[in-house]
């Protein structure tokens, strides 16, 4: 273990600068006296400064391009450099998105070409690129959900989604104004029985991953998708976790209806640190009507930009999408190619059980056998010791890994969620498992005190939602 | 190819097998995509597309309403570049990830100065979407049946407030601006007050780039119903923070703060609020706290209201946001300082008021359309159809957005023109000159 994370003292910007306060007002002159700002207590700040302080940030963030982020769900692969310079061009960036079609020929084009793609991979017929994230995208989904049954003429209120479910999925649906039903899993799968007993002419839609959040392939996905449709109902692709499946099957080829894509996963684009992503939607034919405006439309080698779809639910956030991701996500697909993809999906499979087989030997695999692209393990025995999975991901952190997802999904407890994708060596791979091998001989003490290499030691999260500190100015309060 | 190590540690001879469990009438045989290219043919490629774009920079743009070109410092861009950032996830742990956690408590800082909001989260997806938060968020509040917003609201945002009001069964109800200013006709919302209203939204400055002081007057009309004001970030530098006069919650967008238009997409969406309403706000939100050793240090917190944590009792289902445009937002303001920022906003507001004057000299236009202050953009009236000045102005190289007069018939035919301190002396000449040659 040599992993040492940069530690600086580094005070907040209003720390460094001063700002200025005898401002001459009288050049506020031409705003109306009453709406006038007084004061304006920003800092101001040499550029050096400013400058260090930055970089010294960035240093004491852990990132994809620095380490091994294996954070099951989130699909961490390595962001292609082209992808980012390409997407820096001015062609690309000074753009704005009322200009008239004429002049942004080459924009219209891309995403034209970029719906196509998506469409091939996810097996359905239209895309619309507009939706901002992945939670996003099951928001607009569901509105299509909507629209298509009032359409004819029957309102139906409930979204089933199984308890592996991803928290956006029961959010987007009460947010869409859904009931939701959540059906316990029967050994790692959706139980068809309970789906049987449970849908009818109230459901909208059922809501899946697959594979799941457990990293299983639901086998039985055709059956599923039988008994939602016999119900009239629709079925939804949450699209996290296309990186198991490229080349091999789609959402449409499941009979899924309508599917999300995360480009800030499976495509390749950087996460920023939060975000921004992208969550493109598409469906199959007979929904088509209903995807959002504006719509990209070809009319012979023109591109132009639809707003006359009587049928279409509307608009679910300011123009086409977040273009600069999308580019990134359209130069990952051209470089790839189909066999690319299909051989990135291989990988990201591989890799996942290579580390599977090695890490069940050290904790309980709960539903045992092969998985997709991820695996849950379950850290309870952990408790023996006096630890938790919470510690463990700590110490991980002093080895010089990113913790996997932790506590999610719900069903397993002290769940450790682990994605390493196609994009890390076995070399890697190896000394994640040593690492584990390491953690599990060292003495409670140490992993129960973790982390202890970063740029801060543990963190009080219970102390930040007590002391309810949000900005400088409180902090300043506070510490005084 | 599979590494033949990896092959024999899971005991398969062939990787097929690892795909199993997909049953045969869901596997397609393959994908039909365009041949894989390296980085000098999808350089050559992807040139050869972008190149038919005509971009804000090479001609002049006087397009507005949400999204502005601005001028972003090198080191900001630098900044911006470090993969430290934009390779890092949500920061789950936090130990590993105090430089994000950092800088979006300083964006939060930031913000909370700019709008005198108690805590501001760390980013929405962009305007649209926060007002549709908003309202919603209002709703949580005090319950009711309907939202007012001012006429004089973005067109865009109207579509997507509609649409998140979807799912609670609301309506939303417009309170007409006064023909003359533009400004909000307070008699009107006292009127529509009656009833189950549960929020009321205005734009300060409005669409029409006006800054509108009748706001003093909003808040007492409202008593407990939620103020939502939506403000450029900019002309907070030179306006009162929203908070001054009663607003509930403050919006707006942030992109220009640090980013390009980018074809309008990702943009910032900043969401504040009062601290009574902290437990219904929605979005991320980053505190301060200390390490085990009593050390500053920064998390996430308040995750209960989030959907990882509550699900389908969450305040909203965001999850992926916008944090490296929050990022970028905060090492703009870091490096322009608040000299620097409030320099700007001024020039914006000198350059837009002088333009102006210029305009309403030509014959056929009518500038500002409305007689008011206003601060980056105002509205034109032109005696011809937008749509053929549009045109026209087009064939020689300017961009101007669209008539206003589909979404509002009572103003006409009219244009929303908006400036920067990117515009130079030629491009506005080029402007007035191009105007002149139309009437
Ligand atoms: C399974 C699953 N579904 C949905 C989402 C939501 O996607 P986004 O963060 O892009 O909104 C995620 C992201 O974490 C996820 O892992």
């Amino acid at each position: 273990m040599n992993y040492h994370q940069a530690s600086y003292d580094e005070p907040l910007l209003f720390e460094i600068g001063s700002s200025d306060d005898d401002f001459d007002v009288s050049l506020l002159r031409d705003i109306p006296k009453q709406i006038r700002r007084e004061a304006l207590p920003l800092p101001d700040i040499p550029e050096r400064e400013v400058f260090k302080h930055f970089v010294r940030l960035s240093q004491m963030n852990f990132s994809v391009d620095s380490g091994f982020y294996p954070l099951g769900s989130c699909t961490m692969k390595y962001n292609p450099k082209l992808a980012e310079q390409v997407a820096r061009y001015s062609k690309v960036t000074d753009l704005h998105p009322e200009q008239d079609p004429s002049t942004v020929q080459g924009a219209l084009q891309i995403m034209n070409e970029l719906e196509g793609y998506l469409a091939e991979i996810g097996g359905v017929d239209a895309v619309t690129l507009q939706p901002a994230a992945g939670a996003q995208g099951e928001f607009t989904g569901l509105q299509i959900v909507r629209a298509y049954h009032s359409d004819r003429g029957g309102d139906r209120n409930e979204v089933i989604v199984p308890d592996t479910a991803h928290g956006t999925n029961p959010a987007s649906a009460a947010m869409a104004g859904y009931d939701l039903i959540e059906i316990p899993s029967k050994s790692g799968h959706v139980d068809c029985d309970a789906l049987e007993a449970i849908v009818g002419n109230d459901t909208a839609a059922l809501m899946l991953t697959n594979p799941n959040t457990l990293g299983i392939f639901e086998r039985d996905v055709i059956g599923i998708a039988d008994i939602v449709h016999r119900a009239g109902a629709l079925l939804y692709y949450d699209g996290a976790n296309l990186n198991a499946i490229m080349g091999r099957s789609t959402p449409g080829s499941m009979n899924f209806d309508i599917v999300h894509f995360n480009l800030h996963k499976t495509f390749a684009t950087p996460h920023g640190g939060g975000g921004p992503g992208a969550g493109p939607v598409g469906v199959k034919q007979f929904l088509e009507p209903y995807l959002p405006v504006p719509r990209i439309v070809r009319k012979g080698d023109r591109f132009d930009l639809d707003y006359e779809r009587p049928k279409s639910i509307g608009t679910v956030r300011a123009y086409v999408g977040n273009f600069a991701v999308l580019v990134r996500a359209y130069c990952y697909i051209r470089m790839m190619g189909a066999e690319g993809l299909r051989d990135a999906s291989l990988h990201a499979v591989a890799n996942a059980n290579y580390l599977r087989a090695k890490l069940e030997k050290l904790f309980e695999l709960p539903f045992g056998g092969r998985r997709m692209h991820e695996f849950v393990l379950s850290g309870r025995s952990l408790k023996e010791r006096g630890l938790r999975t919470f510690d463990f991901a700590k110490r991980l952190l002093d080895h010089g890994f990113h913790s996997p997802t932790v506590y999610f999904p719900h069903i397993v407890d002290e769940a450790m969620m682990i994605e390493p994708t196609e994009t890390e060596s076995s070399d890697t791979l190896d000394r994640f498992v040593a690492a584990f091998e390491a953690i599990l001989h060292e003495d409670p003490e140490i992993v129960q005190t973790a982390p202890h290499n970063t740029s801060v030691g543990r963190v009080d999260e219970v102390k930040a939602a007590r002391n309810l500190i949000f900005n400088f100015g409180s902090l300043k309060a506070l510490e005084k | 190819m599979i590494d033949p190590e990896i092959l024999k540690a899971l005991g398969i001879s062939s990787p097929e097998e690892l795909f199993e469990d997909i049953p045969a009438e869901a596997r397609i045989s393959s994908l039909k995509l365009p041949e894989p290219m390296d980085e000098r043919d999808f350089i050559r490629h992807f040139k050869k597309i972008v190149s038919k774009n005509i971009t804000v920079s090479e001609t002049p743009s006087f397009l507005g309403g949400g999204v502005y070109r601005h001028y972003i410092p090198a080191a900001v861009r630098e900044i911006l570049a470090r993969s430290e950032f934009y390779t890092s996830y949500t920061p789950y742990q936090p130990e590993a990830s105090q430089g994000m956690l950092q800088a979006m408590f300083e964006y939060q800082s930031y913000m909370s100065i700019l709008t005198g909001m108690d805590i501001v989260n760390s980013s929405m997806y962009d305007w649209s979407t926060a007002l549709g938060e908003a309202a919603l968020m209002c709703h949580r509040i005090r319950r009711g049946s309907r939202f007012l917003i001012a006429r004089s609201t973005s067109p865009v945002r109207k579509r997507v407030l509609e649409m998140y009001l979807r799912g609670i069964d609301a309506s939303v109800e417009e309170i007409p601006f006064d023909p003359e200013t533009s400004r909000l006709s307070v008699d009107s919302l006292e009127d529509k007050l009656k009833g189950e209203v549960f929020g009321f939204y205005l734009e300060n400055p409005n669409l029409f780039g006006v800054m509108d002081e009748n706001v003093f007057e909003v808040s007492d009309l409202l008593g407990e119903v939620p103020l939502v004001i939506g403000a450029d970030p900019l002309s907070l530098a030179i306006m009162k923070p929203p908070s001054e006069y009663g607003a509930d919650i403050v919006i707006g967008e942030g992109h220009h703060l640090g980013t390009d238009p980018n074809f309008g997409g990702p943009l910032l969406g900043i969401f504040g609020c009062r601290k009574e309403h902290l437990r219904k706000m929605p979005g991320r939100i980053i505190g301060a706290t200390t390490d085990a050793t009593g050390k500053r240090a920064f998390c996430m917190t308040l995750q209960t209201r989030e959907q990882h944590i509550r699900r389908d009792k969450a305040t909203s289902n965001i999850c992926t946001n916008e944090s490296l445009m929050a990022l970028a937002a905060c090492a703009y303001l870091a490096a322009l300082g608040g000299t620097g920022f409030r320099g700007v906003a001024l020039e914006n507001l000198e350059k837009a008021k002088d333009l102006s004057g210029r305009i309403s000299e030509i014959d056929g236009f009518r500038s500002p359309r409305f007689d008011a202050p206003h601060f980056n953009e105002f509205a034109v009236g032109c005696d011809i159809p937008v749509d053929r000045l549009r045109k026209r102005l087009l064939e020689g190289g300017i961009q101007i957005g669209p008539s206003l007069s589909k979404d509002f018939p009572e103003v006409g035919e009219a244009v929303v023109i908006a400036v920067s301190e990117l515009h130079t002396e030629d491009e506005l000449n080029k402007l007035i000159s191009s105007l002149e040659g139309t009437a």
